[in-house]
Formats: C-alpha cells, structure tokens, sequence
C-alpha cells in the first residue's frame, strides 16, 4: 500500500530520530566503562568507575537518603492515591474543582510547587528536612498513583460489590476482600511509578530539604556534582540512575497491562 | 451506595493531604506577590503591587519575552520531529508499532538530570562532537557549543520529544485509513492528502504535544542553569534566584504568578482546542 519512496523516507526519519535519542545516553553509558574516563580514547572495559562510587560517602549518604525519602513517599501517596481512587470512582459525580485538584498535582510546574511548599513550611517554621521532602512528594505522587488506579477502576465489574455485601459482607470486608486484591496489579504498578518519580525528582527535593547537606538527596549530589564538570564518576552514577529507573517503570508498565482485561 | 459518605471517607485523606501541602502553599504564593519586601530580606505585611510591577519592568520582562521565545523554539522543533516521527511510526507495519511506540518513549522514562546531562557530555569543549571534528581533521577553533541558547533548545527537545510523539502517535492511528484512501482514489496526491486530510485531523495532537512542551519548558529551571552556564537565563533561573539567593520572596512570588498565569491560560486554550476537535469528531460520526 505505502509507496516504496515513502516507506524509504520513513524509515530514514524513524532512524535519525532514534539517532537523536539514544545517541546521547549511550555515549554517557559507553563512557562510565571506559577504563581511561575520557571520551577522547577508548582505554579498556573497566567496572573502575562504579567501584569509586562504591567509596565516595557523599554518594552513599545521598542514596541512603534518596531510598528512604522514595520509600515513605510512595508508601503514603499508594495509600492516600489508591483509597481517593475507589472514592472517586464510587461516587461518580465529582464536581469540576475535585478533578481539578486532582489533575493539578501532575501537571503543576515543580518551580512553582518547589517555592511555595518552601514558603510554606518556613512561614510555619517547620525544620526542614528528610521529612519535608518525603510530605511534598506525596503530593504529586498520590495523583499519579490516583490516576493508574483509577485506569484500572474504569474496567471494574462493580456488581460484585453488590454480591459482596448481599452476602453479608461489611463495607470494610468488601474493600479489603474483594476491591483490593482485584487492584493490586494497578496499586503495585502506582506504587513503582511513584517510587520512580520519588527517586528521580530534584526540583522540589532541592527547595525542601533546608540548609546544609544533612538531606540531600541523589539527584541533587549530581547536580551539584555536574555544575563542577564532566566526571567518569558522575557517568557511572548517571547509569546506573537511569537503569533504575527504566527498570522499574518497566515492571510498572507490565503490571499495570496484565491487570487489564484483553490486553 | 452512591449517596452515602462511605467515598468520601475513602477520598478525604489524600484531599485533606492536597488541600494542606497544595492548595494552601500556591495560594500562599499568590498572597505573598503582595506583599512588600522586607529591608532584610523577610517580608512586610503591608500591601503593594510593586511587585507585579517589577516584573513588567523592561529588565525582567525581557527575560519572560527570551524564556518565551526558546520555549517556543524547542516546542515548535519538537513538534515537528515528533510528528515526524510518530507519522513514520503510523506508516510501518501494525505489529510493529507498539515496539517502536515504546523505544521512542523508552528514554522519556530516564532521569530527567542524566538526559539533560549526556548533551553536557557531547557538548563540551573536550566533548565528544569537538572529538570526532578533530579526528576528521577540522583543525580550526571550533566554536563553544555549551552553555548558549542552542544548547538550551536541544536539551528542551531532547528531554520533550518522547512526549510529542505520543500525543501525536493516538490522533493519527485513530485516523480512518479509508478516508485518506478515499480521497487518494479521487486523485490527490499524496503529499495533498497529507496536508488536506491528515495534518488537519490530528492538529489536536500537535496542540497537546505544542503546549505541553512550551508550558515544561517556560518554566524550565534545570536546563537552562546546566545547559545555558551561569549567563543564561530564564524565568525558572530567575525566581530560583529571588528564592535562594536574592532572597526576595515577594518578587519571586509575583514572577511566579505570572508564570502560572501564562501556563494556565494555554492549557485552558489547549482544552478547549481538543473539546472543540471532538466535538467536531462526532458531529462527522452523525452526520
């Protein structure tokens, strides 16, 4: 059907914007193996690099604070998102402004999110820290989390609640028994979506973590260490960041499609 | 069931935790743009609009005209790039699609600092694009590809591509194959199908892909300070500025208002865009 030329120019355009986005981050990988560091020669395969992460206690410390921030949040925000999901889809007529303060935390710029949850907490005169950053993160977390779930819902025979509580079970037993385990494909695929945004989030992390270094989290320990230059370390780190969270949402993605009927 | 306050038990927790850390804190930040500056740093309680003044002054306002103006740029290319891209996607075989789909988004799920942070990689002045000039014999001074606008605008791309070509992807496999066939039987060219038939009925994916990107890029503030270096900057730079450094709240509060406001009006006008083009959709189906 697609003329031969056609076909031609669209595989040319499939290939230079492939080009154009895996060029980038395969050089960075590339290099966070090269024995030697730098780009202008290639030394030798070499784990080197990872094993200097290994020894930088600045790195430790941010990962140690990175995966306990990621944790609390998602653990929060997969409580809160998926118990306003079921509500949300019980009562069906939401008003505008509720789905609007739901959507809102997805779309909302992290500047602005960033600067007023920090005008917020010093105006209280909350000790900023660990804490801060794991409550805001929940804030945008619980509506992703909200929205996978709520995906999911859209696909729910919600006449077995009604069989559930004909036979006798109480509202409790119905969610626990018979809502949940029929969710949790879609909870756990929230649960690793929001783990990842936790853990890849810098902005709001960065303006709620208070002075000093005592909170800081990985993306801000890269940050501050790619504002001093191009490092093999830093490529190492960059690696495995991203395979983390490729991963991961991977396995969200993959949850979430097998929970869905026909798919 | 529906009629009970069981939901809204369910729901109060996260909307409670929304309210208190969202709702609250933003408008904080709009009240906040009114209020006067303290002669230390903290903030007066005493009404101005000062402020939102500033922000108007030439010195400030051209910043929002350049931030603006890239975040048109890097939409405006990863636009095009991305319908591009999704059109050839549309074109290939059917069981390939999905795979393709998910390789092109596939980077978009990366840590938005290590994207942003491979083009510090390619770009810099031992980069790796300065390597392969030399070694194919360019001898001359190369001129500074990092820290300037352009490299602002790839990395804008770069890190928003992925979510164009999605937008652009669900418009053009909903297209009705037999409408286009139709109008290439009465003898329209192929490029004259393209631009009569196809571009117009999946503009509302290019208008969701457009705005998204210019609304994450306006307020970019990673991009621009690794990218565009201590010189450039844009309004994210600027109220991270008056927040940590400047320490003028009120100002960066003002800034910030503003900033939501434009954002907030394109996305209105995207919305009602993509209503109007659905609307339009059924109107066809009864018609």
């Amino acid at each position: 059907m697609v003329e031969r030329k056609t076909f031609r120019l669209m595989l040319l355009i499939l290939g230079v914007v492939f080009a154009f986005l895996y060029i980038p981050i395969s050089v960075l990988v590339g290099l966070s193996f090269n024995e030697g560091g730098l780009p202008t020669a290639w030394t030798g395969f070499s784990f080197k690099w990872y094993g200097a992460l290994l020894e930088n206690d600045n790195i430790l410390r941010a990962a140690g604070n990175t995966l306990v921030v990621a944790i609390f949040s998602t653990v929060f925000s997969t409580l809160l998102g998926t118990l306003l999901a079921i509500g949300v889809e019980i009562r069906q007529r939401n008003g505008k402004w509720l789905e609007t303060v739901i959507f809102a935390p997805m779309i909302i710029p992290d500047i602005v999110l960033a600067i007023s949850l920090l005008s917020f907490f010093s105006l209280l005169g909350v000790k900023m820290g660990l804490h801060t950053i794991i409550v805001s993160h929940v804030v945008f977390n619980l509506a992703f989390v909200c929205a996978v779930v709520r995906a999911r819902l859209k696909s729910f025979d919600w006449s077995i609640i009604d069989a559930s509580s004909d036979l006798g079970a109480s509202t409790f037993i119905t969610l626990y028994r018979v809502v949940i385990p029929v969710l949790i494909p879609a909870i756990l695929a929230g649960g690793l979506l929001a783990f990842t945004l936790s853990v890849d989030e810098f902005i709001i992390a960065f303006f709620t973590s208070g002075a000093g270094r005592a909170s800081i989290t990985l993306p801000m320990q890269i940050f501050a260490m790619i504002r001093f230059g191009v490092t093999p370390e830093i490529n190492a780190l960059a690696t495995i960041v991203m395979s983390v969270s490729v991963i991961a949402l991977a396995l969200s993605q993959r949850l979430n499609k097998g929970g869905l009927p026909g798919q | 069931m529906s009629s009970d306050r069981r939901p809204l038990i369910l729901m109060s927790p996260a909307i409670l935790w929304l309210f208190a850390l969202m709702v609250v804190p933003c408008a904080l930040i709009l009240v906040l743009a009114f209020f006067r500056r303290g002669i230390y740093g903290g903030i007066e309680y005493i009404w101005t609009l000062e402020n939102l003044r500033l922000v108007f002054d030439p010195l400030y306002f051209n910043i929002f005209l350049k931030s603006a103006s890239v975040a048109g740029l890097s939409a405006g290319i990863a636009c095009v790039l991305g319908y591009a891209a999704a059109y050839a996607i549309a074109t290939m075989p059917r069981r390939n699609q999905p795979l393709l789909l998910f390789f092109a988004v596939l980077p978009f799920w990366s840590n938005y600092l290590v994207r942003t942070y491979a083009w510090i990689v390619l770009l810099n002045r031992e980069g790796l694009i300065v390597n392969l000039a030399r070694w194919l014999g360019y001898q001359g001074e190369l001129p500074s590809m990092l820290y300037t606008e352009e490299a602002v605008v790839i990395g804008l791309v770069y890190n928003y591509l992925p979510f164009v070509i999605l937008s652009c992807y669900a418009p053009l496999l909903r297209l009705n194959p037999e409408i286009t066939e139709a109008s290439r039987d009465l003898g329209a060219s192929a490029w004259t199908t393209f631009r009569r038939i196809t571009l117009p009925m999946t503009v509302p994916g290019i208008a969701t892909g457009f705005v998204f990107v210019f609304v994450l890029s306006i307020g970019n503030f990673v991009t621009p300070a690794l990218l565009g270096g201590g010189q450039f900057q844009m309004i994210g730079n600027l109220v991270y500025a008056q927040f940590l450094t400047a320490n003028d709240w009120p100002f960066g509060a003002a800034l910030s208002m503003v900033l939501i406001a434009v954002m907030l009006g394109l996305l209105m006008a995207q919305a009602v865009v993509a209503e109007r083009a659905s609307g339009l959709k059924k109107g066809q189906g009864n018609g």
